[in-house]
């Protein structure tokens, strides 16, 4: 049995039932990252000790009864742990240690989760195909010529490659979305709130949200289910109830089922593939009897100016504290006071993160707030009304994830727009706080060295009803079964 | 309509004084072409109405969100320090602040 080809699901059942151990699964998948990870890069940082020693501890049972007792799973390096480095994919916190662990990642460990290491980033979430890491591009598994996508593109990617059982990304404008469409995998966004963002470094702390990498919505579920809940730590966590949702997303509803595609979705700009697998879509759930109503979502084509006036209007701010005084780089021969801070940051920052801190500062200066910032506040709010408007007709809402499959690395590194134009479909989903899933949706042919490359499907829920979302999300992955394809490796 | 929005680098320099960014000359005018074609394509949204809307500036309502107010211990001074790039416990050291150029 090769234990890094099963689900964590599987897993977890195989090591609670005495089937493997946790350290023959951590072994396995230490050799695989060994094997494959020099190539793909999907790792800033392996914690091969540390791993081997937690599975030792989950064998000796220590874990028992957990729900994710000996499940090695890897991290985006956005997410503070006590131990290793916490980089963010910069050089200004190449060298950060951070003092304490963020609150969703103390939760899978107590859970019994084994973490490998720490995942390749854009830097500071800041990209969409991780080719703004300050230490080198990660490769995607399907093709490694093209990106994974971004910001966590290590995490889809080791995901992908099977290099880890379960991972985490953070999603501020479709940053677990996206790369899990270019991946082939399951890539979910909870609600805003609904997963503690303490000890998550901020990017954009109204749109910013972990969530969970994996090779099936039940194996995303299941991660869900020990992350989520509020969190004393974090005031924006919500204080809502949580439900098994294992439990609930295998309960049929005895209702039919409405699932809205907005007309604005199957655009001429789409890959034919993309267009192909949601015309699909609509067939799958219409044989399951299922209504599927086509809805105006007119606000659609505004998401992305009004995403890159809010996120980097909040990154502006965020990023401030990068003094080169408290942690991170320090410029030597500083001036003065205001010159060192001046020029640690120009040293530390990359250039699409200072792009972002330039245009959000610019956004927020005086005499142009109005005319950027507070239009964009306002255009938010129009984004969110088309959501509500389709959650009175429909359960869910169906869409691409984007536009297209993976592209070629520095196909877009020189023209910051058209990077950001690809995030259509995902930006809309952070704006409005609202739970967000991509699955395989299929392949689209790529032409040169004729390989499949995936393409993702996106589904859409009303804030805090991830339950029904990931129950629609599964009925879709059963009845078309894409997860079960893997890439050559 | 979106309209041309030209920022000329003397405005770049400006906002990269407020940002606290030390740019070269090339980079501020590299920044002044980008940063002119993206708040050009953000004009698009002055094609809507928005008059009469609410500015959103989150997702989820919240009204105060308030605890207890119990002194909880802060981190050891020394976990504080150590990431420091200078440090003289029990002080973050910085380059001289007082005088000509301290931008006090």
């Amino acid at each position: 049995m090769d234990l890094t080809q099963l689900t964590l699901v599987e897993l977890r059942d195989a090591i609670a039932g005495g089937k493997a151990s946790a350290v023959e699964a951590t072994r396995a998948y230490l050799d695989r990252i060994e094997k494959l990870d020099p190539e793909l890069h999907c790792y800033h940082a392996v914690l091969a000790d540390r791993a081997m020693e937690k599975a030792k501890a989950v064998d000796a049972g220590a874990f028992r009864g957990k729900p994710l007792a000996g499940v090695p799973l890897a991290l985006k390096d956005v997410l503070c742990t006590d131990y290793g480095t916490t980089t963010c994919g910069s050089k200004m916190l190449e060298h950060y240690r951070s003092p304490f662990t963020a609150t969703a990642v103390k939760k899978l460990e107590q859970a019994g989760a084994v973490i490998l290491g720490k995942t390749n980033m854009d830097e500071f979430a800041m990209g969409s195909s991780t080719e703004n890491s300050a230490f080198g591009v990660t490769k995607n598994p399907w093709d490694r010529s093209r990106v994974p996508g971004g910001s966590s593109g290590g995490s889809a990617a080791a995901m992908a490659a099977g290099l880890c059982a379960g991972a985490l990304g953070t999603d501020t404008g479709g940053s677990i979305r996206q790369p899990a469409a270019y991946c082939g995998i399951v890539g979910f966004k909870p609600t805003y709130g609904r997963i503690s963002r303490w000890g998550l470094v901020a990017f954009a702390s109204s749109l910013d949200q972990i969530g969970p990498f994996a090779r099936t919505v039940d194996d995303a579920a299941l991660l869900l289910q020990v992350m989520a809940g509020h969190d004393p730590l974090d005031s924006t966590s919500a204080d809502v109830a949580v439900p098994d949702y294992l439990a609930q997303i295998q309960r049929l509803s005895d209702k039919p089922l409405r699932i809205a595609l907005g007309k604005q979705y199957l655009s001429d700009q789409n890959d034919p593939a993309v267009n192909d697998a949601v015309r699909k879509a609509v067939e799958i759930f219409r044989g399951m009897g299922a209504e599927v109503v086509e809805i105006d979502m007119p606000h659609t084509a505004y998401g992305i100016p009004t995403y890159y006036l809010v996120a980097t209007a909040e990154a502006s701010s965020n990023l401030a504290r990068y003094d080169g005084v408290h942690y991170g780089h320090r410029a030597k021969d500083a001036e003065d006071l205001v010159d060192l801070y001046a020029a640690s940051r120009a040293e530390g920052f990359g250039q699409e993160v200072q792009r972002r801190i330039m245009l959000g500062a610019y956004a927020l200066s005086s005499g142009y707030y109005d005319a950027y910032y507070l239009r964009a506040l306002k255009v938010r709010r129009l984004i969110k009304n088309d959501f509500d408007a389709a959650f009175a007709q429909a359960d869910v809402l169906m869409c691409p994830t984007t536009t297209g499959p993976a592209f070629k690395i520095g196909d877009k590194a020189d023209d910051p727009l058209a990077m950001y134009l690809n995030d259509v479909y995902t930006v809309n989903v952070n704006l409005s706080g609202l739970p967000g899933i991509s699955l395989p949706g299929g392949f689209s042919r790529a032409g040169d060295g004729g390989g499949q490359l995936p393409i993702g499907m996106q589904f859409i829920g009303p804030a805090f009803e991830e339950a029904r979302l990931l129950r629609v999300a599964r009925l879709y992955e059963q009845a078309t079964g894409y997860y079960r394809q893997r890439p050559v490796l | 309509m979106a309209m041309s929005h030209r920022i000329t680098d003397a405005e770049v320099r400006h906002v990269a004084q407020l940002a606290r960014l030390k740019l070269t000359d090339d980079q501020v005018h590299h920044h002044a072409q980008q940063l002119s074609a993206i708040l050009t394509y953000v004009s698009k949204l002055n094609e809507l109405d928005v008059s009469n809307v609410e500015p959103m500036a989150h997702a989820v309502d919240m009204s105060n969100v308030l605890r207890p107010d119990e002194p909880q211990p802060g981190l050891p001074n020394d976990a504080v320090l150590a990431n420091a790039p200078d440090a003289e416990p029990p002080f973050f050291k910085v380059i001289k602040v007082l005088g000509e150029g301290s931008g006090a």
